[in-house]
């Protein structure tokens, strides 16, 4: 059973049509690979289904429900967390600030009862800071908990952002580009982790990602858009050999690739 | 166990308040007295405008609307309940003090309802905008004052009898309410909201990303905000014989960002010192007369140029002190 599906998702921008009937399913603890040119509407695929735009046509269903034209919260609440391309972390809270942040769902008492500082409130703030501890450590922060976010490397506030994202306790997660910027030593051991996340905690991934090496190592299937338009879908092995996808990357003529 | 020990420190803080408050009474002559008490209401006012502006980084511009909402209103209800008290407990220091805070609690309601009714629809607006409409609010509250002849209008509201209001306004419950609202406001930021809050300041986007309910938390910030204002304005309007609306102009609002900007934003311990700068250098350079706002604005400029941050910048009392000491006893330990 999908997941998370899209049917025939529409995203207009003025006179610029971003997505042209997108459509696509993504069956429960897939590890599944999103890839197109630049400006094929990628990040508009990830906006669209966590609630930062509306689509203008279609529908996007999670777990059976509709989902499109929902807030980000609201999407948030119901599962789906992400990263973003371009680091959106909290950058002058600490690294376990920023995990905590997402962690609402652990977070019980009230506003006054943190005010005038209760127990139900010193049980909350120790579970946020356990469980955010324990996901530090998974994706390999465990050391910079007290770091500033801004101070950490590129690479490590990446896979900050991915440790934030997972204090919402997800079911499916949305990466936008989670090896860019990285090293081919920290992208084997992102590789690595993606797999940890779908192997040992059972989610489900959604990628974006130029880095080819790293879509083709660890997804399982790989849909393909260019000009907001689906021209592939398939293995990554099947994929690669696509006219179609040889000729948005490489240019016109596939006679020249081979 | 904790309860306890609460109850204890409070009762040893109000002890060493109302002993200070007594020395004050008979050591300081009236004019430094004053000068004391404006400073613990500026506090409460750069704390609680801190929430918003420093933690949460929504720009309010019109807190000074809130600030006077909270006066008239702790005045006029104060007024008018002042009898029923004194029925209830007998004329004497006991009913002034129950008079004062539930005067105090009804003017923070006020602004605080206040604060919910222009934060709910302005907080949806980002950056400038906001400003703009806090300004806006904080004149229309200013003007209504000023037209509301049952609050004496233009003239400004002195209570119903000639004397005026009551002075209840003392040392005790200035610093008391101060400490109070330091405190809950430190505990509020130290928590998981506070760190919702300030997470919608670092990026809105990502933290709704992040399932938090960014409209609900801006709206919950700006009323605690607009109360403490309230707060303020009633301590300030027992301080004095009347209130007027010329003393919540604009430039009241102005006052109360440089307190936090001075301290260092987004820093409660530097809303602390901020208020108090501000309420000590303005008295100290009256004797200047004319020249007085000319070289308090040159202050403000050298400040800005030599600590952009503020004195304590973004950091709390408390991680400056630690910084220092770990900084000094480095060496030593290095050297064993």
């Amino acid at each position: 059973m999908s997941l998370l599906s899209l049917q025939k998702v529409d995203k207009i921008f003025g006179g610029l049509r971003a997505l042209k009937e997108v459509s696509f399913d993504v069956p429960a603890k897939a590890i599944f690979g999103l890839i197109g040119p630049n400006g094929a509407g990628k990040t508009t695929l990830f906006n669209v289904i966590t609630g930062v735009y509306t689509p203008d046509g279609g529908a996007i269903h999670f777990e059976g429900q509709a989902i499109g034209g929902q807030s980000p919260a609201q999407v948030a609440n119901r599962g789906i967390a992400r990263t973003f391309q371009n680091i959106r972390l909290f950058r002058s809270m600490t690294v376990e600030e920023n995990v905590m942040v997402a962690g609402h769902h652990l977070h019980q008492a009230n506003v006054l009862s943190a005010m005038f500082r209760t127990r139900a409130h010193a049980a909350d703030e120790a579970r946020l800071q356990k469980h955010a501890r324990e996901l530090l450590e998974v994706m390999g922060l465990g050391k910079h908990a007290q770091d500033v976010a801004g101070s950490l490397p590129y690479g490590s506030q990446r896979r900050l952002e991915i440790a934030r994202a997972l204090m919402l306790k997800p079911k499916l997660l949305l990466l936008d580009e989670p090896a860019a910027g990285m090293n081919s030593q920290e992208a084997a051991e992102l590789e690595r982790q993606i797999r940890f996340l779908r192997d040992e905690l059972g989610l489900t991934i959604v990628l974006v990602e130029h880095n080819m090496a790293v879509v083709m190592s660890v997804c399982e299937t790989v849909h393909v858009v260019d000009h907001g338009e689906t021209i592939a879908h398939g293995t990554p092995e099947q994929v690669k050999q696509d006219p179609a996808v040889l000729a948005a990357y490489l240019g016109k003529s596939t006679e020249d690739v081979a | 166990m904790q309860l306890v020990r609460r109850l204890a420190i409070a009762s040893a803080t109000m002890l060493v308040l109302f002993g200070i408050g007594l020395w004050l009474q008979d050591g300081l002559i009236e004019y430094v007295q004053r000068i004391v008490l404006l400073a613990g209401i500026n506090v409460i006012l750069a704390v609680g405008l801190n929430l918003i502006n420093g933690t949460t980084g929504q720009f309010s511009i019109g807190h000074a609307g809130f600030m006077a909402v909270g006066a008239y209103g702790a005045a006029f209800f104060g007024v008018k309940l002042a009898p029923f008290v004194q029925r209830l407990v007998g004329i004497g220091a006991a009913a002034d003090a129950v008079t004062l805070n539930i005067a105090l609690l009804i003017g923070a309601l006020l602004a605080g309802l206040a604060g919910l009714l222009v934060g709910a629809p302005s907080l949806r607006l980002r950056g400038d905008y906001l400003a703009v409409v806090t300004l806006g609010f904080g004149e229309i509250i200013r003007i209504s004052f000023n037209n509301a002849q049952f609050l004496g209008a233009a003239t400004g509201y002195f209570g119903d009898t000639p004397a005026g209001l009551p002075a209840y306004t003392s040392f005790f419950w200035v610093y008391g309410w101060a400490i109070a609202i330091v405190i809950l406001i430190r505990n509020l930021t130290f928590s998981q909201t506070g760190r919702s809050l300030a997470a919608i300041r670092e990026d809105e986007i990502a933290a709704e990303a992040m399932a938090t309910p960014t409209t609900r938390l801006k709206v919950l910030a700006f009323s605690l905000s607009a109360a403490s204002a309230g707060i303020a304005g009633g301590l300030f309007a027992y301080m004095q014989s009347g209130i007027r609306p010329e003393d919540f102009r604009f430039d009241k609002s102005i006052d109360m960002i440089v307190m936090i900007i001075i301290g260092g934003l987004g820093s409660i311990s530097g809303a602390v010192v901020g208020g108090i700068f501000v309420a000590v250098t303005l008295e100290l350079m009256r004797d200047l007369q004319q020249y007085r706002l000319v070289l308090y604005a040159l202050l403000l400029i050298i400040i800005m140029l030599v600590r952009p941050e503020g004195l304590l910048g973004s950091r709390e009392l408390s991680e400056v002190i630690r910084a220092r000491f770990k900084r000094t006893k480095g060496p030593v330990e290095a050297a064993k």
